[in-house]
């Protein structure tokens, strides 16, 4: 049994430190602000220039001036700043943010990351995408494990990259994977969805990959 | 100090022209300057290049002036939300360079202070680093990338002075405080017009020596993109 999105996001919210300022991509990352474990107390990032986000506002609540990087509209706290691009992207880029959880396309086993572009379709844009891997201290990544019956865990990308060797965790449906950022290469499976074997990660990756269960971490 | 104008169409006259280049404050449709952009759209002024981080959406903001094929080329990080943008682009009548958003942020900020080119990690070793140069920086690699400076730029405020100081709210703020500093000209939109000294001199976030023009333009509607709530009788504790 494959982890569904919530467990993923749940395994990926075990990654949160007490005091981490944390930056949370859409889509299942974002799910990841519903998982924050007890006693963790955690700041959250939006990069169009907000720290602090609080949740979605009530029905008849809504400030079309107080929006996160999704276009969702949410809410602010006590702990809320606000603050111009410029500001946000030397947040960013200037390596204060603690934590960057995001999806990807494709992950290499020595850490690259493609997650903004399919060459022949449209291209949306990176975004803020390669600020973030570039600038943040950690990078998790939380991805299904397959797109289509393709790997997406190779031995090299075949998309454009979002950012080379950038990548040091990636959370599947299937599994939980180290990556070593500097030096040699070396991705190393260090956790199992409930129910999937080893056997049945190896069949569907493209790349080789170390095994080393005992750092597995339980999850909730 | 006359900066204040009457309506945007005085607010932007002989300001425009064909081939400039024109920045626009905004994240998605939050903070942007759109009463600025329909001056523009009636100017009919051609073959613009737009600074902007997206292209609004089909209808609304620049992508009014993408209908009426005002926009040649658009510097941005995401423009995801406009199928007009992506039909023009296919085609080729439209021109696009992205910029991640932190280097176009960083770009325009840089150009802002005088700064012709900076160095940033963002980027290396992939598509955007092509033909720039690369330094190596205490043994990590870093790619050049240039400033940025707008002919005019048209930034959106909460509330100005007739001095042209601006302070903004919420994350409406975004890109228009750096575009400000960034053009050769800024006239800013507010939603609310007073008088110098009625802003706490403390609270101030654009000082008016960035700003040209200033122009009263309350906005009767603020569009959401995408509205998410949460129902009162659920606690979602610590959701967004």
């Amino acid at each position: 049994m494959a982890w569904t999105r919530e467990q993923m996001a749940a395994r990926a919210a075990m990654e949160l430190k007490d005091g981490f300022y944390v930056n949370l991509g859409i889509g299942i990352p974002t799910l990841v602000a519903n998982f924050i474990p007890k006693g963790i107390d955690v700041r959250l990032q939006s990069e169009n220039g907000m720290l602090g986000m609080g949740p979605f506002p009530y029905e008849g609540e809504e400030d079309a001036d107080l929006i996160n990087a999704g276009k969702q509209t949410i809410t602010e706290l006590p702990t809320t700043s606000y603050f111009s691009s410029a500001d946000s992207f030397a947040m960013i880029r200037g390596g204060h943010i603690d934590l960057s959880i995001l999806g990807a396309m494709q992950i290499a086993s020595n850490g690259d990351l493609a997650n903004w572009m399919i060459p022949g379709h449209m291209v949306k844009g990176m975004g803020g995408a390669m600020d973030l891997v570039a600038g943040v201290k950690r990078v998790v990544v939380v991805m299904e494990h397959q797109a289509k019956g393709q790997p997406k865990l190779l031995s090299e990308c075949t998309l454009p990259l979002t950012g080379q060797r950038v990548a040091d965790l990636v959370i599947t449906d299937l599994g939980v994977f180290e990556i070593q950022k500097r030096g040699p290469v070396r991705m190393t499976l260090t956790g199992l969805a409930t129910g999937v074997t080893v056997d049945e990660i190896k069949a569907k990756t493209g790349t080789n990959f170390d095994i080393d269960l005992e750092r597995q971490a339980a999850v909730a | 100090m006359d900066k204040v104008r009457a309506s945007t169409i005085e607010a932007l006259a002989g300001l425009l022209h064909d081939d400039m280049t024109i920045m626009a404050g905004g994240f998605g449709l939050c903070g942007i300057p759109e009463a600025l952009i329909e001056a523009v759209r009636l100017s009919g002024v051609r073959n613009l290049t737009v600074i902007s981080n997206n292209a609004g959406v089909d209808g609304i903001g620049l992508g009014t002036l993408l209908e009426t094929r005002q926009i040649r080329k658009m510097i941005s990080s995401y423009v995801g939300e406009n199928k007009l943008f992506a039909q023009q682009f296919l085609s080729g009548e439209l021109e696009l360079e992205f910029n991640p958003q932190g280097t176009l942020a960083e770009r325009i900020r840089a150009g802002g202070a005088g700064i012709p080119a900076f160095f940033t990690k963002t980027g290396y070793g992939t598509l955007i680093a092509e033909g720039k140069p690369v330094q190596e920086f205490d043994g990590e690699h870093y790619i050049m990338e240039r400033g940025l400076v707008a002919d005019i730029a048209l930034v959106h405020a909460y509330m100005g002075d007739d001095e042209g100081n601006l302070v903004y709210r919420k994350t409406a703020r975004n890109f228009n405080p750096v575009m400000a500093t960034a053009a050769k000209v800024t006239v800013a939109e507010v939603e609310h017009l007073v008088t110098a000294g009625e802003i706490e001199p403390d609270r101030i976030h654009t000082s008016g020596i960035f700003v040209s023009g200033i122009v009263h333009a309350p906005v009767p509607v603020k569009h959401i993109e995408q509205r998410t709530t949460r129902k009162r009788d659920v606690a979602l504790e610590g959701a967004i």
